[in-house]
């Protein structure tokens, strides 16, 4: 039980991550229908920019809450830049064309931005300095940290504080308008591209955001780390309903957990030698060594994919369904 | 006309000049020997002077270097000549590319022996052509395996191998750590889950129990699921077959979740990066490396090292000192610098150096490697212990034996 737990809370932690990450997906797609697959090149930026800044901050002795606020706070306008230039440059002027060229694009981008963060910050992994005393908390049975609360909790504030920006906001119904018909949207007198622009600059803050959690919360970045995490975020936004704000908060959380209790338990599960009549007929390997595993806990990226591929095949629009505005 | 007539002109000029560069050293050549019964024997040195780690190339080469120069002063004498030896360093630049370039120009150059390569990476690629030209050649800090798997007759190494390594650590947990259950994990890579073989079966063998293998893979950033359900089981000793971009963050969420047991990594992970990337959480572990600490090599070459180049030897320096020493040992016995005549006395060679007793196997290992296990106190590596054929004694132990 206290491993179930525990499996939970870690899941708990990275799922919300992908939230966040994913809301960035989802936006953008519920826009202008554009699967922005550099976003997660955003999100390792978010964290290199992090990196930098923290790494030069922490020998000055300035409490590490500041570091770290200081770090964010950097990162989020180079990566509110970023996303700003994308849109502009790479997809503004595509933005007519078939669907297929902006997505292509959109893969260029994140070769483009990943070579770059390797021309800035090398190939190396980047170890963030440790400067947060981690004070773990028993929650029955299960051990969470303070790092790991700040990160639920941030994570929970950022997409409240999108929801409100979303639904309760002049910015927000422009954005609706816009998701929902461009053209018509215009004629209301709303600034279509401005509106475009604003919710790639909104997603890039809030992958900045995600990429400074996920940088200290693991202590590690380097310039590879987004494509990995990019693909996850996406894989959350499609579990939830792709273009779907709250979908993609549910499918962060919802994919957090599958992938800690799956890396956590898929190797008991396909212990072959557990089971009555496989182990009867594997008897002499289970008799030499106790086990004969099928998979291990390496699968454990597996999972973000295979749940991809289930959504896919058995409910294409997600679980809350996909909202991309009605076309007439 | 004019035109083709500059055009041979330059052709001519070029040959000239490309003439010019191969007559100069060749007429040095001529020069040399002119001295009477004074016998020029060259010996390459190769290792990384330039990149991330031309240090540890440097520190090699000196080594090398020194072992050459007091052969020099000493006037080492080869049927019954005097011997001028010269030390020919190049750079490979740790690219396997550039290193088969070098060791072609060695065998052009006509080198007696050859020290090195630092790299396995570079090594692996240069030993078939050394070994086409039945040139000698000892690397003192390439460790992977393969390096003399090849069966090539021309290849030593002075250094330990790394499959070595996981038999090492774990014999050093099995006798000082004493645990009862010890989980081992690897990043399903072929060095990764080859040491955390090696490490199991030495386990076993010392019947102690082991969890079912838990895998990462060379990425792997979180390895929290994992670590959870290995403290459901509650292991003494966790193993971890990889590197330190993936053994830190390993290390730090093991804590975090409260385990206590011990963490040991082999020479991947053994590295000052761990205090980066586990923070405090790297006290304390425990780790693996081929060969021995500088610091424990003989006394005489560390003053002699010291006082030549003004530092003291970075990590494999002893290594390939006693490397150049082995080659021109050998010529001695042999009586002569003919490569293809003193490689026997090469193979068959005792020899007591810098680092200890050196034989070698039918293959070209060393007999009897040492490994150095070591373990972090406040931030850095110390090393705590020296595993020989099975066997461990303190650091402390090994360095008075040493002296």
């Amino acid at each position: 039980m206290d491993t179930f737990l525990q499996q939970l809370v870690n899941g708990l932690t990275a799922g919300s991550v992908y939230a966040v990450v994913a809301l960035g997906y989802t936006m953008v797609y519920g826009i202008i229908q554009l699967i922005n697959f550099a976003h997660g090149e955003v999100v390792m930026i978010g964290a290199m920019v992090a990196f930098t800044v923290i790494n030069a901050l922490a020998p000055t002795g300035l409490s590490p809450l500041a570091v770290v606020l200081v770090g964010t706070a950097c990162a989020i306008p180079v990566c509110m830049l970023v996303g700003y230039s994308m849109e502009r440059l790479a997809y503004r002027p595509l933005r007519g064309a078939p669907r297929l060229a902006p997505l292509i694009t959109a893969i260029g981008v994140s070769i483009l931005l990943q070579h770059l963060a390797m021309l800035v910050w090398s190939r190396n992994v980047l170890a963030f300095p440790q400067i947060i005393n981690n004070t773990s908390y028993t929650l029955g049975g299960a051990s969470i940290t303070n790092v790991q609360i700040a990160i639920i909790a941030v994570c929970v504030a950022l997409m409240g504080g999108l929801a409100l920006l979303v639904y309760r906001t002049q910015l927000g119904t422009a954005m609706r308008a816009t998701a929902q018909d461009p053209h018509v949207a215009g004629l209301m007198g709303v600034d279509v591209n401005r509106v475009i622009a604003a919710t790639f600059v909104i997603g890039a803050a809030l992958g900045a955001v995600a990429g400074v959690l996920y940088g200290t919360y693991y202590g590690v970045a380097q310039y590879t780390m987004g494509s990995i995490l990019g693909l996850k975020a996406f894989s959350a936004a499609v579990l939830g309903g792709i273009g779907n704000i709250p979908g993609a908060m549910l499918g962060g959380v919802l994919l957090g957990l599958v992938e800690a209790l799956g890396a956590g338990y898929i190797g008991d599960l396909s212990d072959l030698c557990a089971y009555g009549w496989i182990a009867d007929f594997m008897s002499e390997q289970c008799a030499a060594a106790g086990h004969f595993i099928l998979f291990g806990s390496n699968y454990q990226d597996v999972f973000a994919f295979l749940v991809l591929i289930l959504v896919l095949v058995f409910r294409p629009s997600g679980l809350l369904g996909e909202r991309v505005g009605d076309r007439a | 006309m004019y035109y083709m007539k500059l055009g041979i002109t330059l052709i001519a000029a070029a040959v000239a000049l490309a003439g010019c560069g191969e007559q100069k050293p060749a007429a040095k050549a001529e020069a040399k020997p002119a001295a009477p019964s004074a016998l020029e024997v060259k010996i390459g040195h190769v290792g990384p002077l330039t990149g991330g780690i031309a240090h540890l190339g440097k520190d090699n080469e000196n080594g090398a270097r020194l072992a050459v120069e007091e052969a020099n002063a000493a006037r080492t004498r080869i049927d019954g000549k005097e011997v001028k030896f010269t030390f020919v360093a190049e750079d490979d630049q740790a690219d396997p590319k550039t290193g088969t370039t070098v060791a072609q120009k060695l065998v052009d150059a006509k080198v007696a022996g050859v020290v090195g390569h630092l790299n396995s990476g570079t090594s692996i690629p240069a030993s078939p052509i050394y070994n086409q030209a039945g040139i000698p050649v000892i690397s003192g800090s390439a460790t992977n395996p393969k390096l003399t798997e090849q069966g090539f007759k021309t290849q030593f190494r002075v250094v330990g191998r790394d499959d070595q390594q996981g038999p090492a650590i774990a014999s050093y947990l099995a006798t000082t750590k004493k645990p009862k259950l010890v989980a081992v994990i690897d990043d399903a890579t072929a060095y990764g889950e080859g040491i955390a073989n090696e490490v199991e079966k030495t386990l076993k063998a010392a019947n102690i129990k082991v969890l079912p293998r838990e895998k990462g893979t060379d990425k792997t950033t979180d390895w929290k699921a994992v670590l959870t359900k290995l403290r459901g089981r509650n292991p003494d000793a966790v193993f971890y077959g990889g590197m330190d971009a993936t053994g830190g963050p390993l290390l730090k969420q093991g804590r975090e979740l409260g385990i206590k047991a011990v963490f040991s990594f082999g020479d991947g992970a053994c590295t000052d990066e761990m205090t980066k990337l586990a923070g405090a959480a790297s006290e304390g572990l425990l780790c693996s490396q081929a060969g021995i600490p500088p610091q424990a090599a003989d006394k005489k070459f560390l003053e002699a090292y010291k006082k030549r180049f003004n530092t003291d030897p970075i990590l494999y320096a002893p290594f390939t000192y006693d490397a150049a020493n082995l080659l021109i040992a050998a010529m001695q016995k042999a009586n002569t610098s003919d490569p293809k005549k003193y490689l026997p006395e090469l193979q068959k060679i005792d020899f007591t150096g810098a680092t200890g007793k050196i034989a070698f196997d039918e293959k070209g290992d060393r007999k009897d490697a040492e490994m150095t296990i070591f373990t972090m106190k406040g931030g850095k590596l110390a090393p705590i212990a020296i595993v020989k054929s099975g066997k461990t004694m303190t650091y402390e132990e090994f360095v008075k034996g040493m002296k």
